[in-house]
């Protein structure tokens, strides 16, 4: 069943685009904070240890662990009944950071707490691409 | 630190939680006005003696909501106060105003959240498809607007439910306990004639057999829409000493915040009713140990577990097995929601934690009928906003 509803889709700020950009470029970047050393997402102007404002962007490979994840029968909204059953995951990377997003390739009954994944880029269109996971 | 324990709640008023509401339509300053003044009838005060106010959003206006709601009134405040805490606003109310009791800022402080329907707006409105969002801010620059709304990571139930599967990967998860705390809270709710589940308790079964709708969550374990809504009013030792009932003194509270999407949480399952529990343990000099009830924020059982362990019913992990063994229906040794719970009353929009309030109140002035303790001088009571990111804790103590 296809929603009626317009789907959300991300709009960039100046402080978040290299992120966007990297993802349409299929790299995963994040920010590093210089002074502390503390790995940042999602994207901000001032580190959220120190607030330091010394922050650098780095490629990284992304594949992580499923921290944990749901799967929903009814769509979180109709804008997304098309993705039903939702298989909606938090991924924590290496460098501490963890992230919102969804698994794909991957059946229900397989999903567990702890799986290895990795990125796998959904390009949208043109101008975005959302940062979906895959088993490794 | 803290309070005094010298302002108390004095009075309170209660709609009756209904899920197919039928009566007449009223805007959010009309509800208002009317708790305020059944509030003020059952304490026993004048409406002019009410000189401040206490208030979250209303439906009518986005901002300037305190003097707006001090117009409609007509009563001019000392004290005046918009709390943004989702399910922690009523708990968050009841301490700003007794600690602006307790500055002397004010006497008699009235705190309300309306929640039956508005009157249908004759002129048609544009649909908001933003609004499917609920508490997700889509505007542009939002982190959820970017970084959770697209991925469909929006509402309270995946939420939640992430929550819980983190907690069974680290601790176990069983879904008998959570269904076992489902039915106590139900058989307490059978007994309520406010609770839209008044006479309607469920079985393990029921609750195990009814819809999964994010995993590992089942429709009876989240609260349903109703309409309904309360209202408290909070006096000086005073006043409080004139009024009709046993002052319920605020002995002690704690809040604490740390984010607003658990995927930020620095630990998932260890939640900030932690903390601010601590806290109003502290200032009141209790302990969990100490408490004749347990009124306990459940948007979901996921959120009682956890409150009940972070806040040290129980050690952390133990959570399940504190559910399986112990009663926690009116007749057990400590009675967890002896309304029901939102889980029995049903939630109307963002009033769902005065229902834990006022229940409290309720018991400790020996109001409670059918489900009145017979030990009834101190309650826990628990608000928990957004998906257990913004937490609050209230110790209440019979005078």
């Amino acid at each position: 069943m296809s929603s009626s509803f317009t789907k959300p889709v991300p709009t960039p700020t100046p402080v978040t685009q290299p992120f966007w950009d990297g993802l349409n470029a299929g790299q995963v970047r994040l920010q590093q904070c210089n002074p502390c050393g503390r790995w940042i997402h999602y994207p901000r102007n001032r580190c959220p240890s120190c607030l330091s404002a010394d922050i650098d962007w780095h490629d990284v490979d992304g594949i992580g662990e499923v921290y944990t994840f749901t799967v929903t029968e009814q769509p979180t909204a109709p804008h997304f009944s098309d993705e039903v059953p939702q298989k909606l995951a938090v991924v924590e990377l290496p460098q501490g950071v963890r992230l919102t997003t969804t698994l794909v390739n991957v059946a229900v009954s397989d999903i567990r707490v702890g799986m290895a994944v990795k990125p796998y880029f959904d390009a949208l269109d043109a101008d975005t691409t959302l940062l979906r996971y895959e088993p490794v | 630190m803290g309070l005094s324990g010298k302002a108390a709640i004095v009075g309170f008023a209660e709609y009756q939680h209904e899920r197919k509401y039928v009566g007449e339509r009223k805007f959010y300053t009309e509800q208002w006005a009317e708790l305020t003044a059944l509030a003020c009838a059952d304490a026993g005060l004048l409406p002019d003696q009410i000189d401040g106010l206490v208030c979250s959003d209303i439906r009518e206006a986005g901002m300037f909501v305190p003097a707006t709601i001090a117009e409609y009134l007509g009563k001019p405040v000392n004290f005046a106060e918009r709390v943004d805490l989702g399910g922690a606003t009523a708990v968050g109310m009841v301490w700003r105003a007794a600690a602006a009791i307790e500055l002397g800022i004010c006497d008699v402080v009235v705190c309300a959240l309306p929640g039956l329907p508005i009157p249908s707006n004759p002129i048609p409105q544009p649909v908001n498809e933003a609004r499917y969002f609920q508490s997700s801010s889509a505007s542009w620059g939002s982190p959820q607007a970017e970084f959770e709304i697209p991925y469909g990571n929006l509402a309270q139930n995946c939420g939640y439910a992430m929550i819980a599967q983190r907690y069974g990967a680290e601790y176990g998860y069983d879904p008998v306990a959570m269904a076992k705390l489902v039915v106590d809270q139900r058989s307490n709710g059978a007994k309520n004639p406010n609770a839209a589940f008044y006479n309607k308790p469920v079985t393990i079964d029921d609750v195990l057999n009814s819809k999964l709708i994010a995993d590992p969550l089942r429709m009876l374990e989240i609260v349903m829409p109703v309409a309904g809504g309360g209202a408290l009013i909070l006096a000086n030792e005073e006043v409080a000493k004139q009024c009709n009932h046993r002052p319920v003194r605020v002995a002690g509270f704690g809040e604490h915040l740390t984010i607003k999407t658990p995927t930020y949480a620095q630990d998932m399952v260890r939640t900030p009713v932690g903390p601010a529990s601590a806290q109003a343990f502290a200032m009141a000099g209790f302990g969990a140990g100490d408490m004749d009830m347990a009124q306990i924020y459940d948007c979901y059982t996921i959120t009682v577990l956890l409150t009940l362990e972070d806040a040290g019913f129980c050690g952390k992990g133990e959570g399940m097995a504190y559910l399986r063994d112990n009663d926690l229906t009116i007749n057990g040794a400590l009675p967890i929601n002896t309304h029901g719970g939102q889980l029995s009353m049903g939630q109307a929009g963002g009033s769902g934690g005065m229902t834990q309030v006022v229940e409290a109140a309720r018991q400790i002035m020996g109001r409670a009928d059918d489900r009145q303790l017979a030990k009834h001088d101190l309650s826990y009571v628990s608000g928990t906003g957004g998906v257990m990111s913004e937490q609050s804790a209230l110790i209440l103590r019979g005078a």
